[in-house]
């Protein structure tokens, strides 16, 4: 009887596992709509490779050994479940809430963005194709790109722009260290929407044997859905886990959006709890009068950028706006459908915070918890402490601390003047 | 019939391909770029496509894309096309736009359709709107009678191909190699396939783009094609000014005149 009941439970996390890639009432339309956004913008050319992607991912999601052979990678490779850590002394600057934070920091690479490039990786071994080309802000999402690469035997180009791989100089080795071809983006701003540009121009010329592992929620159809999946293991786990040490569910999650992958994961898990208020927090740069940001929900109007509607930062004639955010993973002017949509319905509530904010809060997690979290993370942990204070002493938050901060430590260092002066002896 | 009907009619019937060429507006400035279009009228192009300086311009080659740039820092502005084009009515020339879909969606389908059509301009050229997203744009082109150009490309599926002659009028934007813009030493071999295939779909005449930068290329392409569409050689040419873009036109439109059978 013993047995019988461990085998029943073992079955039972299997179809709670599988339920992550199923289909809900929150999936798009079948061409990729989630109200008036998302859809495909994109190029004739690239459609029959969106069409075939589709396919396979939609065989894929159903199939068990695809969805076990995933979440063995995640169990054994990524190191999931990741922690749930409440942080007490941290919850002392934020109004006195209570405050967990969702340990995406902890999985192998550092950072949420594992999860999807070990699922598209998979996907891209199922199509038959060789070659990986992706896209980097921070150089999070290459890292993590060119490691799930290695892993599997795959050629991989990583598109960086030339501003970001000055900024984080380290990954960029990092990326090369692990087989990949690292190409400096020159055109436009020089940053990841140009990064983005450059892997289109790159798939649709070598669209035959090529992948396009887009980083993030957004891009055209099945990106935005295919990507929210691969993340959706952020929220269920995080909802158990908050369940079994808070004994409730929280009042808020909070999460940094940049392209908004790591919160829409993290939304999913509580989508349908009416009662948890669902808070995405967008890089404000220099604040938003001052126009340098990235706040593309708080400020953007919608259209289309990158392959699906959304809302951006655009201009009156729809030339896009170039977006600001000392976070290089955040300084993005487009924003995932999923999220344009939540937002239109109300469902989401979205906010900007600025950089001093961000860096405030980036430094306090360290001095008072001990983590150091990615800039990007920061800004959830400023928004944190503001909805803390809304809330008070009986508030119950969830973050999601979607990466660490070791890749940031140059733009830290300089920021608080750590230091030392060059020639200038410490003794 | 349209004015894209007569230009193919009258092609038709000299037995002969059309030529499209391609400029950004405002590119190097505004006025330049009404006498560049000017020039490559002169010389010859039946159909000048008017290209909107997009920010983000994925589809583009750095030629191209460096000419959006130039156009853009110039202070390009989206009404500034509509002059553009009524320049070339104006000249007797023939227009359509070519624009990436955002700048339209900003403006308003409908209002840049009504601004378009009364500046003389025949139809739009969509690089990133298939038909599946252009209910809007469907419904805007008949309203002010503008012809519907889609590009079909070598690896769109049968279905695909049938879908998107369906929706077009005027006629079918072919792109001959998968890849972005710019003049190549030959054009893809794909090319003649594609417009094989095509014509399996469709009666409409068929545009083939990306890459021709010769007569000699002309030749070859409106030997399988109904018009030969030209673009970045255009925009390199536009740097040596009116007289080397209006020379270019010239040997094109030799070239679409001897086709290569």
């Amino acid at each position: 009887m013993p047995e019988a009941r461990a085998v029943s439970k073992h079955d039972q996390t299997r179809e709670e596992e599988r339920d992550q890639h199923s289909r809900t009432s929150h999936d798009p339309d079948e061409r990729g709509h989630f109200g008036p956004y998302g859809g495909r913008f994109m190029p004739e050319a690239l459609i029959g490779a969106l069409e075939e992607l589709s396919a396979e991912y939609d065989k894929a999601r159903l199939d068990p050994d695809f969805i076990d052979e995933f979440n063995r990678l995640l169990l054994n490779y990524a190191g999931r479940p990741s922690l749930l850590t409440e942080a007490p002394r941290f919850a002392e600057y934020a109004g006195g809430a209570r405050i967990f934070l969702k340990r995406e920091d902890l999985n192998h690479t550092g950072s949420h963005k594992i999860n999807n490039v070990l699922g598209q990786a998979l996907l891209t071994k199922r199509m038959g194709k060789k070659r990986v080309i992706a896209e980097t802000g921070a150089g999070q999402h290459g890292v993590a790109t060119a490691t799930a690469c290695a892993l599997m035997g795959l050629d991989c180009t990583i598109y960086m722009g030339e501003v970001d791989t000055q900024r984080q100089a380290l990954n960029v080795a990092r990326m090369r260290l692990l087989g990949a071809e690292v190409i400096p983006v020159k055109t436009g701003s020089r940053t990841l929407k140009d990064a983005i540009n450059e892997a289109l121009r790159d798939w649709v010329t070598n669209v035959e044997d090529t992948h396009y592992l887009l980083g993030t929620a957004a891009g055209g159809h099945p990106f935005p859905v295919m990507v929210r999946n691969f993340h959706r293991v952020i929220g269920d786990e995080a909802r158990g886990q908050i369940l079994a040490q808070a004994g409730r569910l929280p009042d808020v999650v909070a999460a940094c959006v940049g392209g908004g992958s790591n919160a829409i994961g993290i939304f999913h898990g509580f989508i349908d709890d009416a009662d948890v208020r669902l808070v995405g927090l967008e890089p404000g740069g220099h604040g938003i009068e001052s126009g340098e940001h990235g706040a593309t929900l708080s400020e953007g109007t919608p259209g289309m950028l990158h392959g699906a509607m959304s809302y951006l930062l655009q201009d009156e004639d729809g030339q896009t706006i170039e977006a600001y955010s000392i976070s290089a993973g955040l300084d993005y002017p487009g924003v995932g459908p999923e999220h344009s949509w939540l937002k239109d319905t109300g469902r989401a509530e979205y906010r900007p915070v600025t950089d001093a904010e961000a860096m405030e809060a980036f430094q306090l997690l360290a001095r008072t918890e001990g983590i150091i979290p990615a800039i990007e993370s920061a800004h959830a942990l400023a928004g944190a402490r503001k909805l803390g204070e809304e809330l008070g002493r009986d508030g119950l938050i969830l973050v999601n601390l979607s990466g660490r901060g070791d890749k940031d430590m140059d733009t830290a260092a300089t920021y608080f003047g750590y230091v030392d002066p060059e020639g200038e002896d410490a003794s | 019939m349209s004015g894209l009907d007569e230009l193919f009619a009258d092609a038709r019937t000299e037995d002969r391909g059309a030529l499209i060429g391609y400029l950004p507006a405002g590119y190097p400035t505004l006025a330049g770029s009404t006498e560049l279009l000017a020039a490559m009228i002169d010389g010859g192009c039946d159909l000048v496509e008017v290209g909107v300086p997009y920010s983000d311009p994925v589809m583009d080659g750095p030629t191209i894309q460096a000419a959006a740039d130039t156009a853009l820092r110039g202070g390009f502005r989206l009404r500034q096309l509509f002059e553009l084009v009524e320049s070339v009515s104006a000249r007797g020339g023939r227009a359509v736009v070519m624009t990436y879909w955002n700048p339209v969606h900003s403006y308003g389908v409908d209002a840049f359709a009504r601004d378009l059509a009364s500046a003389g301009g025949l139809g739009i050229i969509t690089p990133d709107l298939i038909p599946d997203e252009a209910a809007e744009w469907m419904t805007a082109s008949t309203e002010h009678a503008l012809d519907r150009i889609f590009l079909v490309a070598p690896s769109s599926s049968e279905q695909r191909i049938d879908l998107t002659v369906k929706a077009s009028s005027g006629f079918v934007y072919a792109t001959a190699v998968m890849g972005v813009t710019g003049a190549r030493d030959q054009v893809g071999a794909g090319a003649a396939e594609l417009v094989r295939r095509t014509r399996e779909h469709t009666k409409l005449p068929i545009g083939v783009g990306l890459g021709v930068r010769s007569g000699e290329q002309a030749a070859e392409v409106a030997g399988f094609a109904d018009a030969v569409i030209v673009g970045s050689a255009f925009v390199a040419k536009a740097a040596e000014g009116p007289s080397a873009v209006n020379a270019l036109a010239a040997e094109l439109a030799q070239g679409v005149r001897n086709r290569t059978r």
